[in-house]
């Protein structure tokens, strides 16, 4: 006997020109663990949001056990059995397990007899699925797996029927996994129905009866587990779309510019992100770096830049020492060294939004000449810089004294693009480069990499669309979990072999 | 909660920057007005005595400048430390040290030169006031205890400190206060009685003097340092986006540093006012708030020179207006007038969004609508 419990239909959403979600239909049956799987940005969050009534669909259906329900808040979905636990936990750290949990729930006084009621059927879910958490615990005591079971634990104290997971395992070690996957089976044996959402094929593999694939807003697939294997889902994951391919002459590699020794890189939560890598680029080469978000790629680019204290390991550039455990060169210095880097994430990084287009376009050049001079701005030249690179790179529109969060997503990285390629670099650092960028654009920004590289620039190249890495770079690498898990030629690899070491496959 | 959203590139400078301060500051204005009826007194009238006040004759306007003097330094010092998203209520006690640094040039080196002295001493009380701010901001840069916290302390230890030198180190010996003895008299900067004579007026007493003209040319240096300069550049950079600024191999700390410490200079300018200017010696006490409505005055001019100039005259039009009303009416005292300007920061600070979307939408779409019918 198998009842859809829930059932969505032409679900459409789109944030300004993005279509987000196209046309989604897909039915979750009670009682089972429902995947949804598909690369970064291919709209699994937003659909999941929908459900959990954090975002309202523009067009479509919602249907739970069988009935039309419109969900405009939390709230609602909450009330219609409906629970989610996301990335990042809205916990408060300093509250108890037992006062999280009871925070904001309708009817609950925190005194008294009823707070004793509360504490009591915790318990008793605690023993019924083996949760193992002390309800007086202080939040910020607990690692980040117990962490996670506060929150699915909260979630079916609200009385949740559908239990939505984004990306669960993304900041679990493999032995919280195995915790986690544990009490996700024992809550699908009680009558729970758990959706997962995840890129990883594993996952997918081990834990669910049902997989649903998405690709680029769209729904490209329902398939049972049993009857599909994770070479089929990267497949539909990666999908055949056209490549945009560039145009490209065989890379005249030179000497080696930068070499990475055995480095190893911590991220801001003090967790070990980078691996002990090793690589090598050479001037004249494009070297692509494969992989999902959140694999390193992200650490690895920000120590080689300079931003990033070093853990162990060491980067040399042009046979130098430039950082290891003890000293690292600031981005300044290496800048002066002839490094560019255009970072991963624009809005916080590559750029100030609250200012000018102009002032963003000098950034990390604004000390040198023509510039600035003895200290002063020299806002002349800087200006006709300005109007000149931003016809240059067709930034629309061309007005310099515009604020920068007023262009759009694409022009703002051609706001980047053009201030970090314009200085001729030596050595290229690129994350993301087209990230919502326009397909003319894009064709624009590829190109330039390429003269870039036939100048002798050596180039790394950190992406997450597939189709880029491939059209782009001379040889690549490709990342998970902190370590390069494979490198290729570009000359005889294909997008279903690396999607499935993207996916942490490997024979 | 307000559900208005605007467009907030197609909303005019003028109704941003003009429009809105104005509608916050009547709003004070008329809550004011509320206070002055239920004390007893007529409000039209209080806002009459209070233009009479501070324009209706010399003398009066000269106290409205000399008080704009002193808000100017304290505004522009707020305005500098907050491009870098710097807190610093630190004012009030930059301002007292500042001072220490202005008495002990002059009296000290008072056998050079006048002018020179006069420059001299400028020099000091930038450089003292920015070293008592460098402490909080060393320790925000290095140790990340936060300059709200800091400099609020700093106020009291330089409190502290002064009433200690004032009492045990430095008092004038003949007398019982806690004051410093006068400084000798051509150090005395000309005040506008000197000029006023020349202009064809003859005036008793004004505590305005040179200083003001140093105030103006410190709106012109925090004008061209934030937005001519590559250190304001950086400073703004920190204080919008610290990570971006990492990127961009700016540092945060030596930025935090350098703009309290510029900071706290403009602060201690404040004691070149008082002390070369009006009363030639260190009376304990005498910044008597100056630091804290400096805080009002860069909010309520946007952190902008050109802001904050209007701001300081308006507060300096309130100091001496206000104690021309409770001068003239005796149901309103001094107290009423800390009220007001409390309104102030209030309105202009604290509930400053209160009604930015309400007035930005309005006229968004009433800009829409001409250009609506144009076509």
């Amino acid at each position: 006997m198998v009842s859809p419990i829930l059932e969505l239909t032409n679900i459409n959403k789109s944030f300004g020109h993005v279509h987000a979600n196209k046309d989604i239909n897909l039915t979750i049956n009670k009682g089972t663990i429902h995947g949804i799987i598909g690369e970064n940005g291919a709209g699994k969050s937003t659909l999941m949001s929908i459900v959990f009534g954090l975002y309202q669909a523009n067009s479509g259906e919602i249907k739970i056990n069988g009935k039309e329900t419109k969900l405009r808040s939390p709230k609602d979905s909450i009330v219609n059995g409906i629970g989610m636990v996301h990335q990042h936990f809205m916990l408060v750290e300093n509250f108890t397990v037992l006062e999280n949990i009871i925070l904001g729930f309708e009817g609950e006084t925190v005194f008294g007899a009823k707070l004793e009621k509360a504490k009591a059927d915790l318990k008793k879910l605690c023993e019924t699925y083996n949760f193992n958490i002390d309800l007086d615990a202080t939040i910020s005591d607990l690692s980040v797996g117990f962490r996670q079971r506060v929150e699915i634990l909260k979630s079916l104290y609200r009385g949740a029927e559908i239990l939505i997971l984004d990306e669960p395992t993304g900041v679990l070690t493999p032995q919280e996994v195995d915790e986690l996957f544990k009490i996700l089976r024992s809550l699908k044996e009680e009558g729970k129905t758990i959706v997962l959402i995840t890129h990883k094929l594993i996952e997918i593999m081990d834990l669910t009866s049902q997989v649903s694939v998405m690709r680029q807003g769209e729904m490209v697939g329902h398939t049972k587990t049993e009857e599909t294997n994770k070479e089929k889902l990267a497949e539909m994951m990666v999908g055949r779309s056209v490549l945009l391919r560039v145009d490209k002459s065989e890379a005249k590699k030179g000497e080696v510019v930068f070499k990475v020794n055995d480095l190893s890189v911590k991220d801001d939560l003090d967790v070990i992100r980078v691996k002990n890598i090793n690589l090598e680029i050479r001037s004249g080469e494009i070297l692509g770096i494969a992989g999902v978000t959140g694999n390193g790629q992200t650490e690895l680019l920000e120590a080689l830049s300079g931003i990033r204290k070093v853990e162990s390991g060491s980067i040399e550039l042009f046979n130098k020492k430039i950082s290891d455990k003890q000293n690292y060169l600031n981005p300044k210095m290496l800048k002066e060294k002839g490094l560019a880097h255009v970072p991963e994430d624009r809005q916080r990084m590559g750029l100030i939004s609250d200012f000018k287009a102009y002032e963003n376009l000098i950034f990390g050049y604004h000390d040198q000449e023509p510039f600035s001079k003895s200290s002063i701005l020299k806002h002349k030249e800087i200006h006709e810089h300005s109007y000149k690179v931003m016809k240059e790179y067709d930034v629309r529109p061309n007005s310099p004294n515009l604020i920068t969060s007023n262009f759009s997503g694409g022009n703002q990285q051609k706001i980047i693009l053009s201030r970090e390629l314009n200085e001729n670099p030596k050595v290229l650092l690129v994350g993301q480069p087209t990230r919502g960028v326009d397909i003319g654009a894009i064709e624009f920004i590829h190109q330039r990499l390429i003269d870039m590289r036939d100048k002798g620039a050596a180039i790394l190249l950190a992406s997450v669309e597939l189709d880029e890495v491939l059209s782009l770079s001379d040889r690549i690498i490709v990342m998970f979990d902190g370590k390069i898990v494979g490198e290729k030629d570009n000359k005889n690899v294909t997008d279903r072999e690396l999607g499935l070491l993207m996916a942490g496959v490997t024979e | 909660m307000s559900n208005i959203v605007v467009d907030k590139s197609k909303v005019p400078w003028w109704v941003s920057n003009l429009i809105v301060p104005l509608v916050n500051l009547t709003l004070a204005l008329i809550v004011s007005g509320v206070f002055v009826f239920i004390a007893g007194e007529n409000p039209i009238e209080a806002v009459k005595l209070i233009i009479y006040g501070s324009f209706g004759y010399i003398q009066g306007f000269a106290y409205t400048l000399y008080y704009t003097t002193n808000f100017i330094f304290t505004g522009l010092a707020f305005a500098v430390a907050f491009h870098c998203r710097l807190f610093n209520i630190g004012g009030e006690g930059q301002a007292y040290i500042g001072g220490l640094g202005v008495f002990l040039v002059a009296i000290n080196l008072s056998f050079l030169p006048v002018p020179i002295v006069w420059l001299l001493s400028i020099f000091g009380a930038f450089l003292f006031g920015a070293a008592w701010a460098f402490i909080p901001a060393y320790l925000q840069a290095t140790r990340g205890s936060h300059v709200v916290i800091t400099t609020i302390m700093f106020n009291f230890i330089a409190s502290s400190l002064m009433i200690f030198l004032l009492v045990d180190v430095i008092r004038d010996t003949a007398q019982m206060a806690p004051h410093t003895v006068k400084l000798p008299e051509q150090l005395w900067l000309p005040s506008f009685e000197a000029f006023s004579g020349i202009l064809g007026v003859k005036i008793r007493y004004s505590p305005l003097n040179l200083t003001f003209l140093l105030a103006i040319a410190s709106l012109f240096f925090v004008w061209f340092l934030i937005w001519k300069t590559r250190w304001g550049y950086e400073m703004r950079a920190v204080g919008h986006n610290t990570k971006a600024a990492v990127y961009a191999g700016i540092s945060p700390n030596k930025n935090i540093i350098i703009a309290m410490c510029i900071s706290g200079g403009l602060a201690g300018l404040l004691g070149v006012n008082e002390i070369l200017g009006v009363s030639h010696k260190i009376q304990a006490g005498f910044p008597a708030g100056y630091g804290f409505t400096g805080i009002a005055v860069a909010l309520m001019g946007r952190n902008h020179p050109i802001g904050i100039l209007p701001a300081a005259f308006l507060f300096g039009i309130l100091y001496q207006g206000g104690s021309e009303v409770t001068f003239e009416m005796p149901n309103i005292t001094r107290y009423m007038f800390v009220a007001v300007q409390g309104l102030i920061i209030l309105f202009s600070g604290a509930l400053e969004n209160l009604f930015r979307p309400q007035i930005e939408s309005f006229f968004v779409n009433r800009l829409n609508k001409d250009k609506e019918a144009k076509a």
